[in-house]
């Protein structure tokens, strides 16, 4: 057990901190995220810039356009970034999920085909998981493939994807065989985002935003070459999706946290530093913040010696999420008579946790999987 | 950076988890209990072993996970950083058990040899025990006499790790007490397992646990390596553990129903232990109110 940096992670530290203060310019930082990571072309060249300086898919193989780094790299990499409040890469469900999927599952042309534009944000991603009928409940998908000669044909209609209103490809979990067993009838298509038949529609959220998207399909032709795994495997390549969201995320939601409870004190030394309930609050979230960054380290470093990340890495997507949620309430707190405005910060940020309670995972299905997987209490469905 | 204990910290573990186990089963004759001083002088948990307060701290983990009744917490957390050598060996052997007084009060003061008091001094373990929560942890009032000043100094952050490690291991007890109940109680034609009702309980207290160990172990860290952040982890490290200790004990009393309320069942003396932790030294608002000095600055009222 050491948390200092050995000398390698403390060399990659020095070296990326100068790069970012080289390379980011000073108004793009301490952004609020949403609709502002597509505004402009910003986004893509700024993910190219970390692609060429090395920074993206620190720890994907050499081979692929990656770094060949260790996992602690990556941690680092997340922490340097929410120090200099950056913008992270827009290719959020390429690195996170669909690079990791068809390395795990891709034919060789497939990964030729795609890895390391993911990398250089060339194509930007999005996932077609969630349908208006099939939330948590993933295996009762309904968007059809129907196999003809050497293509699928798709009809469905998915919702929740981030990223669909400017993505090139879709990581799409489709029925082939409605009559197959629950989770042996699926299969999982690479869909290029322009085909005839893909038609998009933003979803306006709470936050007034549009950051997601529907996603429609409409006798979309997709080359039988595009499936990524076997026909009827789909439900297998989807849970290598899943491990990876929740496997990687740790870290990139405790920086993000970091800046929230910085931003807390921050507001807290403005506006109402004296009242001893509220000190206490804030205290109370920095303390839980840092709880959640230790347990980092130790899911790394289970990973780091057996390869697996412990378990303990599934209570992080869980806490995180409402931890943000009691956070940027206090947030607007803080601000006394004027947190009903939108300050422009904690406005936001408060309506948009709302989500992160629902999003990747919703808090319940996190906790059946806490019980059954992790506690080994019988399964409740 | 390297959070994971090496393979011989873990064989300690599997060790000192052995020990305890065998030796303080959950049907023990509680009110009965013998502390095993020689034999804890003997394994080198008394100091002996040169162990680095990481590795003290897998004990007190360990110690709160057996709920072991003896004086190990204030000997070796609270007593040790005040004494010079001789009385640090004596310590070791098991000759001498110490206390150490904070705010005017003196844990186990009728069953320690010797008290550090809160100038710093030696003082025989002499005066008036009161009980507390926790039947197997009084408190006593000092009756003072001159005393023998010591040579060390008072260790805040170790004294606060070492409650934080060992609520750790009460709540790690209590959710598996809660677990295998919930695996094998039958209601309504069903384990209560699968009551989403009764399994997320189980799965906050989870998550609290693992919380919990991790600012535990980040404060034993800096603890052993005397990094500036000790005090500030340490402080975060009791006010979180200790809370989640009892709130772990409280849900598993919930989930085991009524037999988690008897006097028969030991869950009880779980919920003791990890009340005793909490309330002692400085309370968790009180840890926070420090905290926030720390990062805001300290309050100016209006």
């Amino acid at each position: 057990m050491d948390l200092r940096d050995t000398v390698e992670e403390g060399a990659f530290r020095a070296e990326l901190r100068a790069w970012l203060d080289a390379n980011l310019p000073e108004e793009r930082r301490g952004w609020r995220g949403g609709e502002q990571r597509f505004g402009d072309d910003f986004g893509r060249a700024w993910s190219r810039k970390l692609y060429e300086a090395g920074y993206a898919g620190l720890t994907w193989p050499v081979e692929y356009g990656g770094a060949g780094s260790p996992y602690s790299f990556q941690a680092i990499f997340y922490e340097e970034m929410a120090r200099a409040q950056a913008p992270a890469h827009v290719g959020v469900i390429g690195l996170g999920m669909a690079g990791p999927t068809i390395m795990a599952h891709g034919s060789d042309e497939q990964k030729q085909a795609h890895l390391s534009k993911i990398l250089s944000a060339e194509e930007i991603w999005c996932q077609g998981f969630s349908e208006p009928d099939a939330g948590s409940d993933l295996a009762a998908a309904r968007t059809r493939a129907e196999r003809r000669g050497d293509v699928y044909v798709v009809n469905g209609q998915k919702v929740w994807s981030s990223f669909a209103h400017i993505a090139d490809f879709c990581i799409l979990v489709t029925l082939s065989d409605p009559d197959a067993p629950r989770y042996k009838g699926l299969t999982y298509l690479v869909v290029d985002m322009h085909s005839p038949g893909v038609e998009v529609r933003p979803l306006r959220q709470i936050t007034g935003e549009a950051e997601f998207n529907e996603i429609f399909f409409t006798d979309v032709e997709v080359p039988v070459s595009n499936r990524l795994g076997d026909e009827g495997d789909g439900w297998q390549v989807a849970m290598t999706t899943l491990l990876h969201e929740r496997g990687t995320l740790g870290f990139a939601l405790t920086a993000a946290l970091d800046v929230g409870v910085g931003r807390l004190v921050e507001t807290a030394r403005e506006h109402v530093n004296g009242d001893a309930g509220v000190r206490e609050r804030i205290a109370a979230e920095w303390i839980e913040m840092q709880a959640l960054r230790y347990t980092n380290y130790r899911s790394l470093g289970a990973y780091q010696r057996t390869g697996v990340p412990g378990p303990e890495g599934s209570a992080i997507k869980l806490r995180w999420s409402e931890q943000n949620q009691r956070l940027t309430k206090l947030g607007r707190e803080l601000l006394g008579p004027e947190g009903i405005l939108d300050d422009g910060w904690w406005h936001y940020q408060q309506l948009r946790s709302r989500g992160n309670t629902i999003e990747a995972g919703s808090s319940e299905v996190l906790r059946n999987i806490v019980a059954e997987r992790v506690l080994g209490l019988p399964r409740s469905r | 950076m390297d959070f994971a204990f090496t393979d011989e910290q873990r064989q300690l573990q599997r060790e000192v988890r052995g020990f305890l186990a065998a030796n303080y089963p959950l049907d023990r004759d509680w009110e009965n209990q013998d502390d095993r001083w020689q034999e804890l002088a003997e394994l080198g948990w008394l100091g002996g072993a040169d162990l680095s307060f990481v590795e003290e701290a897998i004990l007190f983990e360990e110690s709160g996970y057996a709920l072991y009744p003896g004086p190990f917490l204030v000997t070796v957390a609270f007593a040790l950083p005040w004494l010079g050598a001789e009385d640090r060996e004596a310590a070791a052997a098991g000759t001498t058990k110490w206390s150490a007084e904070d705010r005017g009060l003196v844990p186990w003061l009728g069953s320690v040899d010797m008290v550090v008091d809160s100038d710093g001094n030696a003082q025989p373990a002499r005066g008036e025990e009161l009980p507390t929560v926790d039947p197997t942890r009084p408190l006593g009032r000092l009756e003072r006499t001159n005393g023998t000043p010591l040579p060390g100094a008072r260790d805040v952050p170790r004294a606060r790790t070492a409650m934080a490690a060992e609520a750790v291991g009460v709540a790690q007890r209590a959710l598996e007490l809660g677990v295998e109940y919930a695996k094998t109680r039958e209601q309504f034609g069903k384990k209560i397992g699968v009551y989403q009702a009764v399994s997320h309980q189980l799965a906050d207290t989870y998550a609290d646990v693992e919380l919990a160990r991790s600012l535990a172990y980040w404060a034993a860290w800096c603890v052993a390596e005397e990094d500036e952040r000790a005090p500030l982890a340490a402080a975060a490290a009791k006010a979180f553990a200790t809370e989640a200790a009892v709130k772990a004990c409280e849900r598993s009393i919930q989930v085991h129903g009524g037999i988690g309320f008897t006097w028969e069942h030991p869950l009880h003396r779980f919920y003791k232990r990890a009340l005793w932790l909490e309330g002692f030294g400085r309370r968790p608002a009180e840890l926070r109110a420090e905290i926030a000095d720390a990062l805001l600055g300290v309050a100016v009222t209006a």
